[in-house]
């Protein structure tokens, strides 16, 4: 019964990915479903028509790399997500699937309170006659549960199984050494202790590391979920500005709110002449939001740019509207992704070692 | 520009997800783990260390065993000479005395047997002495049978008077 806990874990994901989607899956998708049929029929109708359509490859990526209201599984079956809005006259749920038709394009929804219709991926309100109203749309405030969110709430799930089973075969295994999913673990762990953790903070880590912990896991199982082509995976979190501008506003926050007399003797006293201090002073501040900001570009970037990689490869395919060419572009496919996996592993370690040496600077007790 | 612009709500979503996670994953995950191995680590630490220890311990009883062993060794040395020097003593002094007893019995038999050897030779003496005594009165009554012999004698005897 060596991998009995986690042939148990497995099980327990499973149950709670049928109750995640069963969440996501609102009422009037046994509708959508009927509907699904007939669209089919249609779409084979109209294919004929719009088989000449252009590819453009752009859209294409960004459409894949950005976010989704529904998460898009194959051909026309999607999973529609909650709609969040709050608006002027007070908060709006629908399903995401009354925001299209049946042939998946956009079509205007009507809730007890407006008229809302997808425009570019941003939800707007109509107006009587049917004209967006711009003036209004900028005063809704969308909490959607997005595609990234859904996503999102999957790997925080996933991370407190995993890390809750491995909990659990710690407190029953007491002194014991590690097994199974605890042993594969516990490495990583103790590489983030030593050799991120204490060396780049001092003998005061041990406070930071739940947060370096968190911190490193969460961008990892992300970048991992975002190679996984199929749900799911497929969203592209941490390649999102906004994924990493939360975790480096935390950084931000974090080495600030930390920081001691002497980060903060450096920044408003550094040892210059007094007429230079108005010019270090604006550099010593733009040197506190860059570091995080950089934590956020290069996490975001490096991130995005593999997956539209990726993409790209694949798109040649549809450019050269070839099957010739697919075997070149699985190649490279499967040579990125696999880079992309050392690029998961290695953005974490970088977002958290960079966090690590933030923290380490804050706190750092006597100066040089 | 819509690629680099954060969306309020997944900002939303993504710090109301993630400080819950850091919050569960640090009161079920971070603490026990971080916590048990820290306590392994110990315990191995510890664990070490005993044996280190233990090791030395009985490096310790073994050279002491050997400094025993040795002085055991050394004792039994001095022993045995001790038992050989006595030995020897022993030997060499009954060896000397019996010398010394033989040489008495020696002296004593010799003066004993010139004792014997003086008091044979006395007797010898006498026996001689009686036997002479003996034969010269044989000799005599056979003389001093006949009368003129006896005369001729005191003749004889009466010249040296003269004589002188």
């Amino acid at each position: 019964m060596y991998f009995s806990h986690v042939l148990n874990l497995k099980n327990h994901a499973s149950k709670a990915l049928i109750a995640l989607s069963l969440l996501f899956l609102t009422f009037n998708s046994f509708a959508m479903q009927e509907i699904e049929t007939e669209k089919t029929i249609i779409e084979v109708e109209k294919g004929h028509v719009n088989h000449e359509e252009k590819f453009d490859p752009t859209v294409t990526i960004l459409e894949h790399i950005g976010d989704s209201y529904g998460w898009h599984l194959w051909g026309h079956t999607s999973i529609p997500l909650p709609i969040i809005l709050i608006t002027p006259q007070g908060l709006d749920v629908f399903s995401s699937a009354n925001l299209f038709d049946e042939h998946h394009n956009a079509a205007p929804y009507t809730s007890a309170k407006y008229t809302y219709l997808l425009e570019e991926n941003h939800i707007k309100i109509l107006t009587a006659d049917g004209q967006v109203d711009e003036a209004l749309s900028a005063k809704v405030y969308d909490f959607s549960i997005t595609k990234n969110v859904a996503a999102l709430f999957i790997s925080v799930i996933l991370l407190l199984i995993i890390f809750g089973s491995i909990a659990s075969s710690y407190k029953k295994r007491t002194g014991m050494a590690p097994k199974g999913l605890q042993s594969w673990i516990e490495p990583i762990i103790i590489f983030i202790r030593d050799d991120i953790a204490r060396p780049n903070i001092g003998y005061k880590f041990e406070k930071f590391m739940p947060f370096l912990l968190t911190v490193f896991f969460f961008i990892w199982i992300n970048n991992l979920l975002g190679l996984v082509p199929i749900f799911p995976g497929s969203a592209n979190v941490t390649g999102n500005i906004a994924v990493t501008f939360v975790l480096s506003a935390i950084v931000l926050v974090i080495v600030n709110v930390n920081g001691n007399k002497y980060y903060w003797s450096h920044i408003f006293k550094p040892d210059v002449p007094f007429w230079l201090l108005p010019i270090m002073w604006a550099v010593e501040i733009i040197g506190v939001f860059s570091k995080p900001f950089a934590l956020m570009v290069r996490l975001f970037a490096n991130i995005t740019a593999g997956h539209i990689i990726v993409l790209s490869l694949i798109s040649l395919i549809f450019i050269f509207k070839s099957l010739a060419i697919a075997p070149v572009s699985v190649a490279f496919v499967l040579f990125m992704d696999v880079l992309e996996l050392l690029v998961a592993f290695l953005q974490a370690f970088i977002f958290t070692m960079l966090t690590a040496l933030f923290i380490g600077t804050a706190i750092e007790e006597h100066h040089h | 520009m819509e690629l680099i612009t954060p969306s309020i709500g997944l900002v939303f979503w993504t710090l109301v997800s993630f400080l819950v996670l850091l919050v569960l994953l640090k009161k079920l995950a971070w603490k026990p783990v971080l916590g048990a191995i820290h306590e392994r680590e110990r315990s191995i630490e510890d664990a070490l260390n005993k044996a280190e220890l233990a090791r030395e311990e009985m490096a310790r009883l073994s050279n002491e065993n050997e400094a025993l062993l040795k002085e055991a060794r050394a004792e039994r040395d001095q022993i045995l000479k001790e038992a050989k020097e006595l030995k020897d003593k022993i030997v060499a002094e009954a060896k000397s005395a019996a010398q010394v007893e033989g040489a008495n019995l020696i002296e004593k038999a010799k003066i004993e047997i010139n004792n014997q050897k003086l008091a044979a030779l006395d007797e010898v003496k006498n026996q001689v002495a009686t036997l002479s005594l003996d034969i010269a009165e044989k000799v005599l009554r056979k003389q001093f049978d006949d009368k003129q012999k006896q005369d001729a004698l005191v003749s004889d005897l009466l010249k040296d008077v003269k004589l002188n």
